[in-house]
């Protein structure tokens, strides 16, 4: 399948800063991708380069097999700025009927977007009495407006409360399904996790990782964590057991092993049969391995 | 690409109009247009033109200042004020050109202005008029300074355009959109005065003089208005001057000035990288 979004080798410098350096990615249709990374990463950059919104300094990036920001792609591609914000003068209503006016769209089908995105309510009110989260939403329905190939998301769901966001996902999820390639960077990580296809980290410009979570988890080789409460009475002779485990003060053994050393670990603490009363074995989280992966250049 | 200008020219229009901006620039022209009107009333009769006529003079020397003005205080915003709010960067990824932006813009405003316009020349003549009935005759002049104010207008809207996109800040694009009102309108006709009478009726008044004011877009339209309705005896000052030049000249700086205008425009605002 063509990639809808191709970025090789992509360098920005502002000044004598490299903003990105020697980026390279591809996005095909109907894929979800996470770009994670600290502020001043380059996540922003990065998007408003695929956005035609500022010029690069080497490297090729293809958007749909066009130029970034030329009308064409312009067409294909809809953004959602980092705290999108629109004139406190105009109504919800009247902002997206203007922007589907731009887009060729009828106008009505304003109140249709809106309504998708659960503002139907306040379409006749002007946008300077919205909440933030208000904005957000009318900042994603402007996004679903035609259909975009590229959907670039810039903290798509910062604002949301936890029900809008699962929302949110979900028609993140069709418009998925329907082929568009959807390009978002977040800091919420547990969301990444579960609604995305890919993972890139970005660090100081440069990309550090990339790949499904799963990848990512096993080329981290992060240690597992267990933890094991022991049956009342049984501690001293688990902890006797386990020289190379901590003692908490709530009376728990925790132990950290290499991934491969997972299971015969398991099997060692499994054999003292009834003087465990209980045990929990903890994967990296993604937080993790995200950080792994972001410090590796000693940031 | 017309729909598009349209769109924006309706969010335009809507914006300015919540903002206030119509009221605030038709109430100006309508106070400014009726107080002339009135205290134009008294000496007239042996001027040798109608009533009309005379208000139009009057009107056309407000229009130099008053227009300019609400064009620029209307426009300087119009691209800082984009920047500021944020709402740029999105705007931009949209299939609409830079150019698209600015003429729907500009449509939206120059509807504004040509609303003032009527309503507060129309405002005068009807003031006129009623006075002296015989004032119909000069509609023509007030038709003409209708649609000469609307040039003026748009080449000042696209001055505080390009402005606004060169400042990039609201506050910055404010004062350089004064700074701008002060020295075309105000301080350029002083220093004309100034030349002339150090001058003397020499080689600036005949030679330099005609070209300085043609270049001029506040002058242009003043001497236009005033040499078409050979009221210049009625105006007096600079306007003195206006009929050593042709019309056509006038009336051409009166075309140019908007295009230029919106050609800086469009190439200062494409320069904004949001």
């Amino acid at each position: 399948m063509t990639p809808t979004l191709t970025i090789s080798r992509l360098t920005k410098r502002f000044g004598a800063v490299e903003a990105l350096k020697a980026v390279s990615l591809a996005l095909e249709p109907g894929k979800r991708a996470a770009l994670l990374g600290h502020n001043g990463a380059g996540k922003s950059t990065m998007m408003k380069i695929v956005l035609g919104l500022i010029p690069f300094d080497s490297g090729e990036v293809s958007v749909c097999g066009l130029r970034p920001g030329s009308p064409a792609a312009r067409v294909e591609v809809a953004y959602l700025p980092e705290n999108v914000a629109f004139h406190p003068a105009l109504t919800g209503e009247e902002q997206l009927r203007y922007y589907l006016a731009l887009r060729g769209e009828s106008p009505r089908q304003a109140m249709d977007l809106l309504a998708r995105v659960g503002l139907a309510h306040a379409a006749r009110r002007r946008i300077g009495t919205y909440s933030k989260g208000m904005r957000q939403r009318v900042g994603l329905a402007q996004t679903l407006i035609g259909k975009p190939r590229l959907l670039v998301l810039d903290e798509p769901t910062s604002g949301l409360d936890p029900v809008s966001r699962r929302d949110f996902y979900d028609l993140l999820d069709g418009l998925a399904a329907e082929g568009t390639a959807i390009l978002l960077s977040s800091h919420v990580l547990t969301e990444v996790e579960a609604r995305t296809d890919s993972i890139l980290i970005l660090s100081g410009g440069v990309l550090v990782a990339e790949g499904t979570l799963a990848d990512l988890r096993a080329r981290a080789a992060l240690p597992v964590a267990f933890s094991v409460r022991p049956a009342p009475g049984h501690a001293p002779v688990l902890a006797a057991a386990f020289p190379e485990a901590a003692l908490g003060e709530d009376g728990v053994l925790r132990l950290s092993c290499a991934q491969k050393d997972k299971l015969p670990l398991l099997a060692r603490i499994a054999s003292h049969g009834a003087a465990v009363a209980d045990i929990d074995v903890i994967p990296p989280s993604l937080e993790d391995i995200y950080s792994h992966f972001s410090r590796r250049d000693g940031q | 690409m017309t729909s598009r200008i349209l769109a924006t020219a309706l969010s335009e229009f809507r914006i300015a109009f919540r903002n206030r901006w119509v009221a605030i620039a038709t109430g100006m022209m309508v106070l400014f247009a009726l107080v002339l009107a009135a205290a134009g009333a008294a000496p007239t009769g042996d001027v040798g033109v109608d009533r009309l006529s005379v208000t139009v003079a009057s009107l056309t020397s407000l229009a130099v200042y008053l227009v300019p003005l609400l064009a620029l205080l209307m426009s300087f915003d119009a691209v800082a004020g984009e920047v500021e709010r944020g709402t740029l960067p999105l705007l931009l990824t949209y299939p609409v050109s830079r150019l698209e932006i600015l003429i729907g813009k500009l449509a939206a405003h120059l509807a504004i202005l040509g609303l003032a316009a009527c309503l507060g020349y129309g405002a005068a003549a009807l003031v006129a008029v009623w006075a002296d009935p015989a004032a119909i005759k000069g509609l023509g002049a007030l038709w003409r300074l209708i649609w000469s104010s609307v040039l003026l207008g748009a080449t000042f809207l696209g001055a505080g355009y390009a402005l606004s996109a060169l400042s990039r800040r609201p506050s910055g694009a404010a004062g350089l959109a004064i700074a701008l009102w002060l020295a075309a309108v105000v301080l350029y006709d002083l220093a004309l005065l100034a030349l002339i009478v150090s001058d003397g009726g020499g080689a600036f008044t005949t030679g330099a003089l005609p070209v300085a004011l043609l270049a001029n877009p506040a002058d242009a339209f003043r001497v236009f208005n005033l040499s078409a309705a050979e009221a210049v005896a009625a105006a007096g000052g600079i306007g003195g001057a206006a009929g050593a030049i042709p019309l056509w000249q006038s009336a051409a700086s009166l075309f140019l000035w908007p295009l230029a205008a919106l050609a800086l425009a469009v190439a200062a605002f494409r320069k904004v990288t949001p």
